[in-house]
């Protein structure tokens, strides 16, 4: 397990050696909010394309076994 | 040192007549059909059918042949056609299927991939174009029809036919089993045998639950976690082409980067002799469903010896082999920059995955959909089993883009438009595909056959003339790009070629 959470910290040490963004605390909240609104858009979006009659769509999608 | 892991992604797709009636076999011939026809049309380019010499897909690699085993694989009466990239895009059963040709490393493998996806959406408006009023070809880049049965998305890998196929087995499958944590595509729902439908409300995995055995030589039922098909398509004395149907087709270009970059690396580890056996699981069949159940990520496998591990913490221990290799034997095999590339994103995909997976909502399918499963879910409050949240589910996969789901839910990408668009026409340069495609594109009338592992000729008065290509590295744009180039006849181009 020690191993293990050493391994977890080598991401940040290698963007921080070649200077690629980290997240700090304030970021992670700020990108949060950020992921929420998108995510929100994105459901209005669902709302718009989603085959209208779910479930026929999904009692109908019958596919033959493959490989 | 390890084999140059040539590879490509064999994608079986779902497909679904709409304003019409129509079987499934009869669609998957209609859509390849207006396909050729609509380029040949557009570019006057001819399309060749395949040859079937080559293959033999009940023979397996432990060593025997099950003769009456298996139905014949590849019905010849269905549409068989080989592209100028090198693909060949067919009728498998009753999918239409797209086999990409054989690449160099994990990039490569996602442009070719991403290639045929727009082949097959381009097939879906010149099926428009054709079909009766209102009519529509509609395909799906998902393995599941949430009703038990599955269509599979294979990855092949060149490998050393001196590497014992026991030692892959044995060596392979903890990666398959545990990889699903970034490579699954999520799955609302189950359809594990013995399963209530709605026992498990979110999965990793849209494969997971058909696998049955460990290892075995089926492909369409009880499926083994490491297939045995022995049918290398090359020279058979130095190579095996490993044949895994195990994964899920991904919608995300980095996810089926890391699928096959992982696995190309952790098959040349096995190849050099370097993974070991530490993280050999006691019953990988129960663990792979087990895995994929639990999007919290905290389930644990049994390991042999007694001891439990997450998938997450197997694939900690395979990165840092992979790491350790990279120090010690470099990443020729799968391509140095692509290699170090793929280790860079495999550490921090797990990182991302082990703080809760909102950081790979970009990355991974399953967190991906996950995310509009759940939104959805909580913005109408439907239950575990609604509908909707299954046509959500079925539509991230859908290729049509006004209804795609998956080209709305931000994911990352990896390769250009510009990029993708070359693939579609022509061939990778750095394998025999070159050969095939650029033969192909100037020759069409001359080919009367293609296979993966040789062209055959008509020249005129003369018998058939096979050209043989046993080496996958080889036919190369370096080995043969100015000799097609100089050459004006296929005559010609066989004379040069027997020089």
């Amino acid at each position: 397990m020690a191993e293990h959470k050493q391994k977890r910290q080598t991401p940040t040490r290698r963007d921080e050696e070649t200077g690629v963004e980290t997240d700090d605390a304030p970021a992670t909240s700020e990108s949060g909010e950020k992921l929420k609104a998108e995510l929100d858009d994105l459901l209005d979006e669902i709302d718009e394309v989603l085959e209208s009659n779910a479930e026929d769509f999904v009692k109908s999608y019958v596919q033959k076994g493959g490989q | 040192m390890a084999l140059p892991k040539v590879c490509g992604i064999e994608t079986e797709y779902g497909i679904v007549v709409r304003g019409a009636e129509g079987n499934p076999a009869t669609a998957s011939s209609q859509l390849i059909n207006a396909y050729v026809a609509g380029i040949a049309r557009d570019r006057s380019a001819g399309a060749v059918t395949w040859d079937f010499e080559d293959e033999h897909p009940a023979t397996d690699a432990r060593g025997f042949t099950l003769d009456d085993a298996l139905a014949p694989e590849v019905e010849t009466t269905l549409v068989n056609a080989v592209l100028t990239n090198g693909a060949r895009y067919y009728v498998d059963h009753a999918h239409p299927e797209m086999s990409t040709p054989e690449v160099l490393d994990a990039r490569e493998a996602v442009r070719f991939d991403r290639a045929a996806e727009e082949i097959v959406r381009r097939s879906m408006a010149y099926a428009r174009s054709i079909l009766s009023d209102g009519a529509e070809l509609v395909v799906y880049k998902n393995n599941s029809d949430g009703k038990g049965n599955s269509y599979g998305c294979h990855e092949n890998y060149l490998m050393a036919r001196a590497t014992p196929f026991g030692q892959i087995v044995r060596q392979i499958t903890p990666h398959f089993v545990t990889r699903q944590v970034f490579t699954g595509a999520g799955k609302v729902g189950c359809e594990a045998p013995g399963s209530e439908p709605d026992g498990v409300a979110y999965q990793l995995s849209q494969r997971a639950d058909f696998f049955e055995e460990e290892v075995g030589l089926e492909t369409t039922i009880k499926r083994p976690i490491v297939n045995t098909r022995d049918e290398p398509h090359c020279d058979p004395k130095k190579y095996r082409r490993l044949h895994v149907i195990v994964g899920d087709a991904n919608m995300s270009e980095v996810a089926t980067y890391l699928k096959v970059g992982t696995t190309a690396i952790v098959l040349a580890m096995i190849e050099d002799d370097t993974l070991g056996d530490d993280w050999m699981l006691a019953n990988p069949v129960a663990a792979i469903r087990r895995i994929s159940h639990d999007p919290s990520l905290r389930a644990t496998v049994r390991l042999h010896g007694g001891r439990s591990a997450t998938a997450l913490e197997i694939q900690w221990g395979l990165l840092e082999r992979a790491q350790k290799y990279e120090q010690s034997h470099g990443l020729a095999a799968v391509g140095e920059s692509v290699g170090a590339d793929v280790l860079r994103r495999w550490e921090s995909v797990l990182a991302g995955l082990e703080s809760g997976g909102d950081d790979v909502a970009d990355i991974v399918d399953w967190v991906a959909k996950g995310r509009l499963v759940d939104g959805y879910r909580e913005r109408h409050g439907l239950a575990h089993n609604d509908a909707r949240l299954k046509a959500i589910d079925l539509q991230y996969h859908d290729l049509r883009l006004e209804r795609c789901l998956a080209r709305r839910a931000g994911l990352s990408t990896l390769v250009s438009d510009a990029e993708v668009e070359s693939a579609i026409t022509e061939p990778p340069t750095s394998t025999r595909a070159y050969f095939r495609g650029r033969c192909l594109a100037k020759f069409a009338d001359n080919i009367v056959a293609a296979n993966w592992d040789s062209l055959v000729f008509d020249i005129g008065d003369e018998p058939l003339r096979r050209v043989p290509m046993m080496e996958p590295t080889r036919g190369t744009a370096e080995h043969v790009g100015a000799l097609i180039d100089e050459v004006t006849t296929a005559r010609e181009l066989i004379e040069r070629l027997g020089a």
